[in-house]
C-alpha cells in the first residue's frame, strides 16, 4: 500500500509518457499544431536514409566506447592507487569526486577553452601546453578533427567529470572484499597477482556492470556538454541532439518523437539485461 | 510581510481589482551586448506611459534566439502564451500564423499610419495571406563585410574587395603574408556568409527567386555561385571555427585575420566591447557584389491569440511601432529603425551607413536566410542539415538538390 502512490506516478510520468511518444512517432505532427492522426511508421523509415541521423548514431557509439572503456580504467587505476594506501586519502577523494559537482556546461566551458585548436594568437589550453613543453607533435585538432574520432575528444570532459565516481564504486567494491579471503589466498601460495586475479576481480564483476550500466545510459543521453562544446557541430551530434533541434527548430514533432523512442529503446538494450542479471543474482541468494 | 507577499503572487485577472493586477508579459531573447540595453530603454518608456502595468520580462538567453524559439514553442502549445513575444520577421512567424496562434494586426496598422512609414518592400517581405501580423521594431543588415583596416594596408591591399572573385585574388596576397583572408564562426554564421555569398553572386532578383523556389536551385548558375562559396570557405579558418561570432571576429581585432562577414550588430562589438574606433580601427562595407542592396533582419513583436491582458499588449505594439520607441530603442541596441522617418541624428558613425542605405527609396532590400526571413523554421532546419553536410563535402549540386527536397517536403 505504502508505495502505490509512487506506482502510480511513475506509470503515469514515466510509461504514461513514453506510450504518448510513440504515439506521436507514429503520426506525422510538424508545426504548433497537434496532429495525433496516425501515419504508420513513416518517420521509423526515413531515418536510415537520413545521413544526419547516420552520422549521429556513429558519433554515439565512438563516444560511448571511449567514454566508458577510458572512464573505467581511469576511475579503477585511481581507486587501485587510493587502496594501495596514500597520505592524505580523505582529500584525494575529494579531489577526484569533485569534476561531479560541476554541471556538464561548466565543464563543457572549461573544456572548450582546453581543446581550442586556434593557431597563432589564438592559441590556448592544452595544445599551447604542449607548445611549451616540446611536445607539439601531440597538438591536434580535438573535437574539431575530421573523420571519425571528434566524439572521442569530447569523452575526454565526460571522463573527467565522471572518474571520480567510478573510482569511489571501485574503491567501496575494493574495500568490501575481506582480509580473510586474500590471507587465505596467500597461505595458500598465491602471489600478489594471482590474489587479484582469483579472489579480488570477480568480486569487483557486479561493480563494473554498474559502473558500465550507469555510464553508458548518462552517454547515450548527453546533451548539454556537446551543445555547450560547439553549438550545432555535426562532428559531435549525437541523436539527442538531433531529436532537440528537429523538435523545437524544425517544428518536426513526429521525427523527433521518433528519434526519442529509438534512444529509449538503445538505453534498454545496456539496461534490461543488466536488470535481468540482477535479478537472477537475488533469487540466487 | 504577508500582505506584500499576497500581492505579489497576484498573477490572474480574475481576483482582484485590474488596476492592481494589471500585468504585462514580455518575451524575448534580449539578454546581453546592446540588446538588453535597448530593451531596458524601451521598456522604461512604456512604464512612464503606464504607470499601472507591471512589466514581467521574461528575456531567454542564448544561440540567437533559438533556446527562447524552444521554450516559446512550449508555452504556446500548452496555451500560455505571454502577452507579446519577439519573432524574426517574415517567414519565421508562418508556423505561428499556421496554427492560428497570432493575431493580425492589419487594423493596427491602418489606424496607427504604419503603411506609409515602413517601406513597402519590406512590408511585402512580412506579409502573410495578404495580411500582417507582426510589428517591427529594428532592421539589421546581413550583407556587411567587416575588415581590420591595418591588415589591409599591411598586405598593401587599398580596399576591400567588391566582388568574390576579387576576394579570392586578394586571399592569396593575404595568406602569403600570414593572414586569415576569412574568419568564420559556429554554423549559422556560416549559413550567414553562404546567403551572402549567393546574393553577391546571383544579384538580388535571382537571389529572392530562391525562396520562393522560382530560381532553380539546381540551375547550373545557382550551383556557380555555391562553389564560389565553397572557395571562398577555402580562404577561412573553417577548421578552428570558434563557436560563437564575437570570437569568431577576435583574430581580426588582433590583426591575425583581415575579413569577416556578419551583420551590423558587430559594430557594438567592436565599438562598445573592444572600446576600438570606427573608420580607424576596424571598417565595414557591404559584402561582396551587393553594393545598393540590403539584406535585413528584423525584430518583430506579436499579438498572440488568448494574450491575458490583450489591451497592454496592444499599447506596447503602439509604442514598438512609433517613431518614439524606435528612435529610443535603436540607438542603445546598435541598430537603425524600421520606419523611414527616424531621427537621423541618433544614428552615427557606422550606423550612419546602413541608416542612409534603408531611407533611400532606391535600395534593393532583400530578406535574410539565417534569421529567418526568407525561409520558415521547418525548411530552414532542413537547410541547416544539408548545409553542414556541405560545408564538410563541398558537394554543390548534392546540397542544391537537398535544399529543393526539402523545399517540397516541409511547404505542403
Amino acid at each position: 500500500m505504502l508505495v502505490s502512490p509512487s506506482l502510480i506516478l511513475l506509470g503515469v510520468f514515466v510509461y504514461g509518457f513514453l506510450g504518448w511518444n510513440l504515439r506521436v512517432s507514429l503520426s506525422d505532427w510538424r508545426g504548433l499544431r497537434p496532429d495525433y492522426a496516425y501515419a504508420g511508421t513513416d518517420n521509423y523509415q526515413r531515418l536510415p536514409d537520413d545521413t544526419r541521423f547516420t552520422d549521429d548514431v556513429e558519433n554515439v557509439l565512438v563516444f560511448t566506447a571511449v567514454f566508458v572503456v577510458g572512464t573505467l580504467l581511469l576511475g579503477f587505476l585511481l581507486a587501485l592507487l587510493i587502496e594501495r594506501g596514500v597520505r592524505g586519502e580523505g582529500f584525494f577523494r575529494g579531489v577526484f569526486l569533485f569534476p561531479m559537482a560541476i554541471s556538464f556546461i561548466a565543464t563543457a566551458i572549461i573544456w572548450r577553452w582546453l581543446l581550442n585548436n586556434a593557431g597563432g594568437a589564438q592559441e590556448t589550453g592544452l595544445n599551447k601546453l604542449f607548445g611549451q613543453v616540446g611536445l607539439d607533435f601531440l597538438a591536434n585538432d580535438w573535437f574539431k578533427s575530421r573523420g571519425t574520432w571528434a566524439p572521442a575528444a569530447i569523452a575526454l570532459p565526460a571522463g573527467w567529470a565522471l572518474s571520480g565516481y567510478v573510482m569511489a564504486l571501485f574503491l567501496a567494491g575494493l574495500r568490501g572484499v575481506s582480509d580473510d579471503l586474500r590471507e587465505a589466498a596467500r597461505v595458500d601460495g598465491a602471489n600478489e597477482p594471482r590474489v587479484f586475479w582469483h579472489v579480488v576481480r570477480p568480486m569487483l564483476l557486479p561493480v563494473v556492470m554498474s559502473a558500465v550500466v550507469i555510464l553508458a545510459h548518462i552517454s547515450l543521453k548527453t546533451f548539454d556538454l556537446m551543445f555547450a562544446m560547439d553549438v550545432e557541430s555535426r562532428k559531435i551530434e549525437t541523436p539527442a541532439l538531433y531529436m532537440w533541434f528537429t523538435t523545437f527548430d524544425g517544428l518536426n514533432f513526429s521525427r523527433g518523437a521518433a528519434i526519442a523512442t529509438l534512444l529509449v529503446a538503445g538505453i534498454s538494450v545496456v539496461v534490461v539485461p543488466y536488470i535481468w542479471y540482477s535479478i537472477r543474482m537475488e533469487r540466487r541468494r | 510581510m504577508l500582505l506584500l507577499g499576497a500581492c505579489g503572487d497576484d498573477d490572474d485577472d480574475s481576483g482582484g481589482s485590474a488596476a492592481i493586477s494589471n500585468e504585462f508579459e514580455f518575451f524575448s531573447w534580449w539578454t546581453g551586448g546592446g540588446d538588453s540595453e535597448g530593451k531596458e530603454a524601451l521598456l522604461a518608456l512604456f512604464a512612464d506611459q503606464n504607470p499601472d502595468v507591471e512589466i514581467v520580462d521574461s528575456a531567454i538567453a542564448g544561440g540567437a534566439g533559438t533556446n527562447a524559439q524552444a521554450e516559446l514553442a512550449n508555452r504556446l502549445l500548452a496555451d500560455n502564451p505571454p502577452d507579446s513575444y519577439q519573432r524574426h520577421a517574415g517567414k519565421e512567424l508562418v508556423a505561428d500564423i499556421e496554427a492560428d496562434e497570432v493575431e493580425d494586426l492589419d487594423s493596427l496598422y491602418d489606424d496607427e499610419g504604419w503603411r506609409d512609414v515602413f517601406p513597402e518592400q519590406l512590408l511585402d517581405l512580412i506579409t502573410s495571406d495578404g495580411k500582417l501580423y507582426s510589428v517591427p521594431v529594428n532592421i539589421h543588415r546581413s550583407n556587411v563585410l567587416w575588415y581590420n583596416p591595418a591588415v589591409l594596408d599591411e598586405v598593401g591591399i587599398a580596399a576591400p574587395p567588391t566582388t568574390w572573385d576579387e576576394f579570392l585574388t586578394q586571399a592569396t596576397t593575404l595568406e602569403a603574408a600570414g593572414k586569415i583572408p576569412l574568419t568564420v564562426g559556429p554554423t549559422w554564421t556560416q549559413q550567414h556568409l553562404l546567403e551572402n555569398v549567393l546574393l553577391g553572386e546571383l544579384g538580388p532578383d535571382v537571389y529572392s527567386g530562391l525562396w520562393d523556389v522560382s530560381t532553380d536551385w539546381e540551375s547550373a548558375e545557382v550551383v556557380d555561385a555555391l562553389d564560389m562559396f565553397t572557395e571562398v570557405l577555402g580562404h577561412s579558418n573553417l577548421d578552428s571555427a570558434a563557436a560563437d561570432w564575437q570570437p569568431a571576429i577576435d583574430p581580426l581585432i588582433e590583426g591575425d585575420a583581415a575579413y569577416n562577414v556578419m551583420g551590423d550588430w558587430a559594430d557594438t562589438y567592436f565599438r562598445v566591447e573592444k572600446e576600438l574606433t570606427w573608420e580607424t580601427d576596424y571598417g565595414a562595407t557591404t559584402s561582396p557584389g551587393t553594393d545598393g542592396v540590403f539584406n535585413f533582419l528584423s525584430d518583430t513583436f506579436t499579438l498572440p491569440q488568448d494574450a491575458p491582458h490583450r489591451e497592454t499588449a496592444i499599447e506596447w505594439l503602439k509604442l514598438a511601432g512609433s517613431k518614439e520607441g524606435q528612435d529610443t530603442f535603436n540607438p542603445v541596441k546598435g541598430s537603425i529603425p524600421a520606419r523611414i522617418d527616424g531621427d537621423p541624428s541618433l544614428y552615427t558613425d557606422y550606423l550612419q551607413v546602413p541608416f542612409e542605405d534603408w531611407t533611400d527609396p532606391s535600395t534593393t532590400i532583400v530578406g535574410s536566410l539565417a534569421h529567418g526571413v526568407v525561409a520558415d523554421n521547418a525548411w530552414k532546419t532542413e537547410i541547416d542539415s544539408a548545409l553542414q553536410e556541405f560545408v564538410e563535402s563541398g558537394d554543390a549540386e548534392g546540397f542544391a538538390g537537398a535544399v529543393k527536397q526539402a523545399y517540397e517536403d516541409t511547404q505542403n
